[in-house]
């Protein structure tokens, strides 16, 4: 009886998790997802509590509490400081599924009921698991920028890497074939663990949207291999779900980039590209908030080309007291996003709409491009590779082919920037040299802040 | 003990067709959300978590268990939390001001 009360709550939580993902597709109706989706989960756990296997519940109890008590002030974190939350958070995915994997495997062991098909489930749960354990916590420690944010390379590095990946799925196989071989575990976690490190350590900042999503992705499939060892059909419905999202994901990531999985796994971005930087000097003009101020007074359409560098300088809150002035102006302002704005998918809009600006003035790509002879002013906030010309015309360039917001092509282009240094991945960007390219040097926010001022009279004056 | 392989491999294929559908229809808008929301679910392993920390088999699989039940709960609590947190920002489109 209990065991179909169980089943039943599983089946509604499906269903919930299902209807969740559908009601997110709307912004209208994504808060209903969100409240689904916890009604799901509550009802997987009272119906798991409810398991006659469950002996002692005094553990539980204080794990639920450490993890109510960490997982709280991880939910308050700054926007800004989003992505490395959601990377640490498929870390802790990650090590759940191992650590099942790693019980469970022991339990069996001594049971004597390690089946060949078992062992094989279990192995793909740890090496998953444990691979996105410290894949993740790498590039969250990338994000928060306690590890160097650049690639790190050295030779041979991918002959390693799938090196080490080839002996732990040897030692998994032999352990399919003689599960007793106990001592092999140990080396397959072991591998597992430092094959998630050496992963992510050569993948450059530019690059986090897809590697997030790539262990999204991961992190759902070790879920659903989780499912297959506890013959659990819930674990693999949910871990399906994720795991096709974090799929989704990767591939608009790495379309938006013009790139294929292999090669932002191994292709070390932003390492070679040191070359023709110091060859010449070439000119560039500079323009000081109130040129700018005034020439966005004359424009009728002005686009806002968000970047990383928006959400490093914190700028959103001063990007939308821009748009109120140029608003109340009668000025027509949009903003491009581009797919890998930012380093994780969406980054921008959950910026933009943290200070407030409505979304439907979020316009994508090919909007942007599209209405882009037509645009008096683009303005570019801590963008770089995005706008950067050399992807449509460069075939040297290692961002060649990377779909761009023409900045190029607007009447004029105020970029704003610390300096005319290149980024880290060290790649030049022609537009900074164009004609109708005018430089505003800076801190994003300083900039912006200065230009609001011309604006509200508080700094020179416009009216 | 019979093992249900096959009609496990269905629930699989069928469930990631339905997450392929689902969320190719989410906007890009909403592509942090739903990252953290299928977060959030993902955590869904603390079902085979509390079953591993709770039938108390053995000392090492109690143990495992139960930090695999408080990474899990992390995830959920913050999940869910900080999705409805960044929905709350997406602000419809306002009526032209003047």
């Amino acid at each position: 009886m209990i065991e179909h009360v169980t089943q039943a709550a599983y089946l509604a939580a499906a269903a919930l998790f299902v209807l969740s993902l559908k009601w997110l597709s709307d912004p209208a109706t994504a808060r209903r997802g969100v409240g689904a989706g916890a009604l799901g989960m509550v009802l997987a756990v009272a119906g798991t509590l409810l398991h006659p296997e469950i002996v002692g519940y005094g553990w539980i109890l204080g794990a639920l509490v450490v993890g109510t008590l960490v997982g709280v002030p991880l939910s308050f974190v700054p926007l800004t400081a989003v992505p490395q939350r959601t990377a640490l958070s498929h870390a802790f995915g990650g090590l759940a599924a191992g650590l099942v994997g790693t019980a469970k495997y022991f339990l069996w062991l001594d049971e004597g009921e390690l089946t060949g098909f078992r062992t094989f489930a279990i192995v793909m749960e740890v090496i998953l698991g444990y691979l996105t354990c410290t894949g993740s916590l790498m590039a969250a420690g990338k994000l928060q920028e306690v590890i160097p944010t650049r690639p790190i390379t050295y030779p041979g590095q991918n002959v390693v890497n799938l090196g080490l990946l080839g002996i732990a799925v040897a030692a998994g196989f032999a352990l399919v074939v003689r599960p007793d071989w106990w001592f092999l575990f140990p080396v397959v976690i072991g591998l597992s663990l430092l094959f998630g490190v050496l992963l992510v350590i050569p993948i450059g900042g530019a690059d986090m949207p897809t590697v997030i999503s790539l262990l999204n992705s991961y992190a759902g499939l070790a879920a659903v291999a989780m499912g297959f060892v506890l013959e659990n059909n819930l674990l693999i419905t949910a871990g399906a779900l994720d795991g096709s999202s974090g799929l989704i994901l990767s591939i608009i990531m790495c379309r938006a980039m013009n790139r294929s999985f292999t090669n932002v796994l191994f292709g070390a971005f932003g390492q070679v590209q040191a070359k023709a930087a110091a060859a010449e000097e070439r000119t560039y003009r500079s323009a000081t908030p109130k040129d700018a101020a005034q020439m966005l007074e004359l424009a009728s359409r002005v686009v806002v080309v968000p970047g990383y560098g928006m959400a490093v300088a914190q700028a959103q809150h001063r990007v939308r007291e821009l748009y109120d002035q140029l608003a109340k102006r009668g000025v027509d302002v949009r903003f491009a996003i581009h797919p890998v704005a930012g380093r994780m998918p969406g980054h921008m809009n959950v910026l933009l709409a943290e200070a407030d600006i409505p979304y439907d003035h979020l316009i994508e790509v090919d909007d942007a491009n599209a209405d882009m002879a037509q645009t008096d002013v683009v303005i570019v906030v801590g963008a770089n590779d995005i706008v950067n010309p050399a992807a449509r015309s460069d075939a040297a360039s290692p961002i060649y082919g990377m779909p761009i917001i023409d900045a190029d092509k607007a009447r004029t282009v105020f970029a704003i920037k610390r300096s005319m240094n290149p980024g880290f991945a060290g790649i030049e960007n022609d537009l900074y040299y164009r004609e109708n390219c005018l430089m505003l040097f800076g801190d994003a926010k300083a900039v912006i802040g200065d230009l609001v001022k011309e604006f509200t009279g508080e700094g020179g004056r416009l009216h | 003990m019979e093992f249900a392989l096959w009609p496990m491999l269905f629930v699989f294929l069928l469930a990631t067709f339905l997450g392929i559908e689902v969320i190719r229809g989410v906007s890009r808008l909403l592509h942090t959300p739903l990252m953290s929301l299928t977060n959030a679910i993902s955590a869904i392993a603390i079902v085979g978590s509390l079953i591993i920390a709770g039938e108390q088999k053995s000392d090492l699989s109690t143990a495992l268990g139960t930090v695999a039940v408080a990474a899990s709960m992390t995830n959920i609590v913050s999940g869910f939390l900080i999705t409805d947190r960044m929905l709350r920002m997406f602000r419809k489109p306002e009526a032209p001001r003047r």
